[in-house]
């Protein structure tokens, strides 16, 4: 692996960049591996680097039917926060935010990390309540958060509408410092590279047709590119975890629907935080390259086709006009969905599938790609050790059973 | 915009429709005792087809439950029935 410096760049500069070489090896499938994960987005790749890191298993291959990193990783908005309610999801979440701290580092790889701060904004008086409620939550289980009142708000996100025909005049609001974006693409190929160099093969244009089951066990699977056996599988595979569990003829607690998002023509710096309106569901960021990131709700038709539908456009993008009038003029450049894996909690799901030697790290919905370190670490400890981590216990999919619900769909107000 | 049609009202903008859940659910017999795991695939687990499914759908503006058969990827809409022609 060509270790990536200043120094580097500087001398790759002199001699025409000819010397980088690839980051990964394109390799053949061998017949059997001791763990084979179905998904190379950013889970699927992060499982299998904290497998050969933290773990020691390198004989480790990552099947994928497309492009590595270009499901739901590279079609996300790019945010990073933990700013949850319940203490299992900040535990989570937080435990993501400060990989995410370091990655880059980690990774020899810039993912662009910029902790640039999050504001979701309050609308009345009992929304400053609920602020200041989820404010003391967030700190009870040591993730930082920060009270607002409108004139902060004001400071911090000017652009956002104060007008005095505001449909929902902004009171304050709740900021989670540590809370930025990063770059998406490069979170994948980061760890893609750092998991190729650890000995992971990366197998791309390799759809997995099929499970190998013997004697009630899932023993590999049976691919495009022929059959793999495998000690484990792993699926992290969002949106088409019910397609994945179906072959174990099994059912999952899971809808998957389309989620859209949209950027627009580059501007000058206009913001320099991450702010959501909940009242409009709309929330908005601004790239390094000048275009604003735009997310909002979820189409609600269950769905795997990769498009969004029309009234959900108009929803998020009225919303943002309502927000930042002053953005009402500008070009929309792209405009894309993705497939999102909803459980009935909005929490996750990590753990045995329920057929013997295949694990799920699923059920991410809207919100897969901020948790991708850890879903990766807890992940890689569920399929080393067949044993949960501390952390990704109350994920476990016997808490349908049980009503153990981590219910965050209500408690922080997921928009979608 | 997609225009899905009630079996009652004829075609309408789909953002009168509201998805209401899959269809051939069976709620568990309450008069027997009813263990965890039923409860937990009655009340959660969900087919989530890739492809044709036939699922409830209420019409908002008139109330009506019907059936809906669609396309989950191309999106496209077969058809719909009343329930209890569905349900047959």
């Amino acid at each position: 692996m060509t270790r990536y410096s200043a120094f580097r760049l500087l001398r790759e500069g002199l001699r025409g960049h000819s010397g980088w070489g690839q980051a990964w090896r394109s390799p053949q499938p061998k017949p059997a591996y001791d763990a084979v994960i179905i998904g190379a987005g950013g889970h699927g790749l992060a499982t299998a680097y904290y497998l050969a890191k933290n773990h020691g298993v390198t004989n480790v291959a990552v099947v994928e039917k497309g492009w590595l990193g270009g499901g739901n990783t590279g079609r996300n908005t790019t945010v990073i926060r933990s700013n949850y309610f319940y203490p299992e999801s900040a535990a989570l979440y937080d435990l993501s935010v400060r990989l995410y701290e370091k990655l880059s580092r980690e990774l020899n790889y810039n993912i662009m990390f910029s902790q640039r701060g999050m504001i979701v904004t309050a609308h009345s008086e009992p929304e400053m309540e609920m602020a200041a409620r989820q404010v003391n939550a967030m700190r009870l289980n040591g993730v930082d958060a920060e009270f607002l009142d409108r004139d902060q708000v004001r400071k911090m996100a000017p652009l956002l509408n104060f007008g005095p025909d505001m449909r929902y005049p902004i009171h304050g609001g709740v900021l989670q410092p540590r809370a930025g974006t990063g770059r998406h693409d490069a979170v994948a190929w980061g760890y893609a590279r750092a998991a190729d160099a650890l000995g992971v093969d990366i197998i791309q244009n390799c759809e997995v047709l099929g499970l190998i089951v013997e004697a009630g066990r899932c023993v590999g699977v049976h691919t495009s590119q022929g059959d793999i056996r495998a000690g484990i599988v792993g699926a992290a595979v969002a949106g088409h975890s019910s397609v994945i569990a179906g072959m174990a003829t099994r059912d999952l607690p899971i809808t998957s629907y389309a989620l859209q998002a949209f950027v627009s023509e580059p501007l000058k710096p206009v913001l320099d935080t991450v702010v959501l309106c909940p009242p409009f569901g709309t929330y908005i960021s601004q790239s390094d390259k000048g275009g604003l990131v735009i997310g909002g709700g979820l189409d609600r038709i269950p769905s795997y086709g990769q498009r969004g539908n029309m009234p959900v456009q108009e929803t998020v993008l009225a919303g943002l006009v309502e927000m930042m009038p002053a953005l009402a003029s500008v070009k929309l450049l792209r405009h894309w969905a993705g497939i999102v894996d909803v459980t009935p909690d909005s929490s996750p799901i990590l753990g045995p599938s329920g057929l013997d030697g295949l694990y799920l790290n699923c059920g991410w919905g809207t919100g897969g790609f901020k948790a991708i370190p850890a879903g990766g670490y807890l992940f890689a400890h569920i399929l080393a050790t067949g044993q949960h981590h501390e952390i990704s216990r109350p994920f476990d999919l016997a808490r349908f059973e049980t009503g153990h619900l981590i219910d965050e769909g209500a408690a922080s107000g997921i928009a979608h | 915009m997609q225009i899905f049609p009630c079996p009652f009202c004829g075609p309408r903008n789909e953002t009168e429709f509201h998805f209401a859940g899959e269809l051939g659910k069976e709620r568990p017999d309450t008069t027997q005792e009813v263990a965890a795991p039923d409860w937990a695939t009655y009340l959660y687990a969900q087919r989530n087809e890739k492809g044709p499914v036939r699922e409830v759908w209420m019409h908002l503006t008139c109330s009506e439950l019907f059936v809906m058969e669609r396309d989950s990827v191309s999106m496209e809409v077969v058809g719909s029935g009343s329930l209890r022609e569905g349900a047959e």
